[in-house]
């Protein structure tokens, strides 16, 4: 394992984030700030509690989920695309390192940036609500998880992408609404009976179930199909970039 | 030479390489480069240079065919020859927002060598880029870049290096000067292998050149014996006195009347046993022809180049 290789790759991705850590960070806080006025404020006061929690508290889990899931899916792919596009992949190419290591550089340093950004809004959102987190460690466990296996999704659509309009497809036409559709603004328990048996297709609406669990102990479905989900999720990821792996796909021609 | 026993730097074995659009761009090429060596490989554009630098390099899957370097073969054990190999390649890329250093730095990190800030510090100072050292790449002229991918290429110190058409763009002084610092390289016992539609160049530097055209090696020749071997020599004769045509007894050998019939110029072959300068010399002593000057030159690899390729 060329461990120096994994720190190069990773350190200069995280130094390519904090050079622009003014956008990087700024349009996250920005979006959530404007889901609370609207939602938590203006729209929330007229709501009821849900199940015991105020409308604002009960959508702070679902917004850094939609946040996280669209911020790791884009910055993984933009990560490995963006040597594609200028040519500069030759230097991975021709390193003596394997593709876990480019992808264990690639995929950390998306994740990391995610998370790191999960966690500035869960600060934010502390201003605007009052904030409890019952159990941190399954709320860490499903943020971490959640960024590593999106992170992983953006890497491999960023080494299928062969332009810009592909690396912004999938992103737009399945994130974004499974994430929407998933219960971040939500409970799924509120669907008429149809709906939600759809709902539980959505394998968002599990990342979403076990994360608000961590915050209040509320769940749409069970803390142990959630983890069961998102594992599988990972494990899907894994076996698709280990047959980019094989087959050089995309890679080497 | 070199002794028997001794591992080449480089040998390839029946290597080919189809593309995925059916195109063959190179069929079967074998190739021993031994440690140490300046190998110069010229051909056309399109030849397949590139090519087969980048399947070496590992950025190209070889369709077929072997490839060691250092012993080491190139799939079982590519974490040891991409470890020796260092490229330059033929397109500067770059990461416009990186510094010069970064960039530096970052290559000798994925190579997996420890941070040696001391050394980088002496290859950017060699390549005349210590200046620029904290300078994001986009502000970098041309030839700056190019030195940026050299400085990255020897980040991690290699044993072999490629360097595909290093000097192209890259102005006359600063370009003497990177050949004085490939000569040091060798110097070193690195292999270096190289490049360029510079022939001079190549006749200036190489030990050794190989010729490929159409995908195929056509040629490798130690340089030297290379220009002896094509090399046509050509006698110039300055007379006297003019001559209004060529004498009887001299018509039909390879001999032309020049620059209104001031010169002669004998053509001839150094690898013949008889060039026949000798029965030319004694003819125009009977002819009673006088000359003030005489001259050889020999023809040039450029030349033998065009010839080669020309002809395949
Ligand atoms: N990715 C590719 N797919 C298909 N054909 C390719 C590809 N890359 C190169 N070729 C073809 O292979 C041939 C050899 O290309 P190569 O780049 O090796 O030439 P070269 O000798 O380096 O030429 P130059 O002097 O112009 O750099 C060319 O005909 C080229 O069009
Ligand atoms: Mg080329």
């Amino acid at each position: 394992m060329n461990l120096r290789a994994v720190a190069a790759i990773y350190n200069f991705e995280m130094a390519r984030t904090f050079r622009t850590i003014g956008q990087s960070i700024a349009s996250p806080v920005i979006s959530t700030v404007l889901y609370f006025v609207v939602f938590g404020s203006a729209i929330g006061s007229r709501i009821n509690n849900i199940e015991g929690i105020s409308y604002g508290a009960f959508i702070v889990p679902g917004l850094i989920m939609l946040t996280v899931l669209s911020q790791s899916v884009s910055n993984a792919s933009f990560g490995i695309y963006f040597p594609r596009f200028t040519g500069t992949i030759y230097e991975l190419l021709s390193a003596p390192i394997s593709f876990v290591e480019v992808l264990m550089g690639y995929v950390g340093a998306a994740a990391s940036k995610s998370l790191i950004i999960g966690l500035i809004i869960l600060a934010t959102s502390s201003f605007f609500v009052p904030l409890e987190v019952r159990h941190p460690f399954w709320m860490l466990t499903f943020l971490v998880l959640t960024c590593l296996s999106f992170s992983l999704l953006g890497f491999i659509i960023g080494i299928w992408a062969d332009g810009f309009e592909k690396l912004q497809l999938i992103p737009l036409l399945i994130i974004t609404p499974l994430a929407f559709l998933g219960g971040s603004f939500y409970s799924i328990r509120m669907l008429p009976g149809i709906w939600r048996q759809i709902s539980l297709a959505n394998p968002v609406v599990y990342l979403i179930s076990g994360f608000r669990w961590s915050f209040y102990e509320q769940a749409d479905v069970s803390l142990g199909i959630s983890l069961a989900m998102i594992l599988i999720f990972l494990m899907l990821g894994l076996v698709v970039v280990y047959w980019i792996f094989r087959t050089g796909y995309r890679l080497r021609n | 030479m070199t002794p028997p026993d001794k591992t080449p730097a480089l040998e390839i074995r029946g290597l080919e390489k189809t593309y995925q659009n059916g195109f063959q761009a190179l069929k079967t090429v074998d190739l021993t480069i031994q440690t140490g060596e300046i190998f110069a490989l010229l051909g056309p554009n399109g030849a397949g240079k590139t090519t087969l630098i980048n399947a070496v390099c590992g950025i190209v899957r070889p369709s077929a065919g072997q490839i060691q370097v250092c012993g080491f073969d190139h799939v079982t054990h590519y974490r040891n020859t991409r470890d020796l190999i260092g490229l330059v390649p033929q397109e500067i890329t770059t990461d416009a927002f990186e510094t010069v250093w970064n960039t530096v730095r970052f290559s000798r990190g994925l190579f997996g060598k420890p941070r040696n800030d001391a050394y980088i510090e002496t290859l950017l100072k060699r390549l005349s880029l210590w200046d620029k050292k904290d300078n994001q790449l986009r502000m970098l002229s041309g030839g700056m870049k190019r030195r940026v991918m050299i400085a990255k290429a020897l980040s991690h110190e290699p044993q072999v290096l490629f360097l595909d058409e290093p000097t192209a763009g890259v102005d006359v002084t600063l370009r003497s000067s990177m050949w004085d610092q490939v000569r040091e390289l060798r110097e070193t016992g690195v292999t270096i292998i190289l490049t360029t539609h510079y022939i001079e160049e190549a006749e200036e530097m190489a030990d050794r050149i190989g010729v490929i055209n159409h995908g195929e090696l056509i040629l490798t020749e130690n340089k030297k014996s290379l220009m002896k071997k094509l090399g046509k020599k050509e006698l110039v004769i300055d007379l006297a006195q003019p001559l209004t045509e060529l004498p009887a007894s001299l018509a039909g050998k390879p001999i032309q009347l020049l620059q209104d019939g001031q010169q002669l110029v004998y053509t001839y072959d150094t690898l013949q046993e008889n060039n026949g300068v000798a029965e030319l010399m004694d003819e125009l002593k009977t002819q009673h022809i006088r000359f003030k000057d005489i001259s050889t030159q020999q023809s040039s690899l450029e030349e033998i180049f065009v010839q080669l390729v020309g002809q395949a």
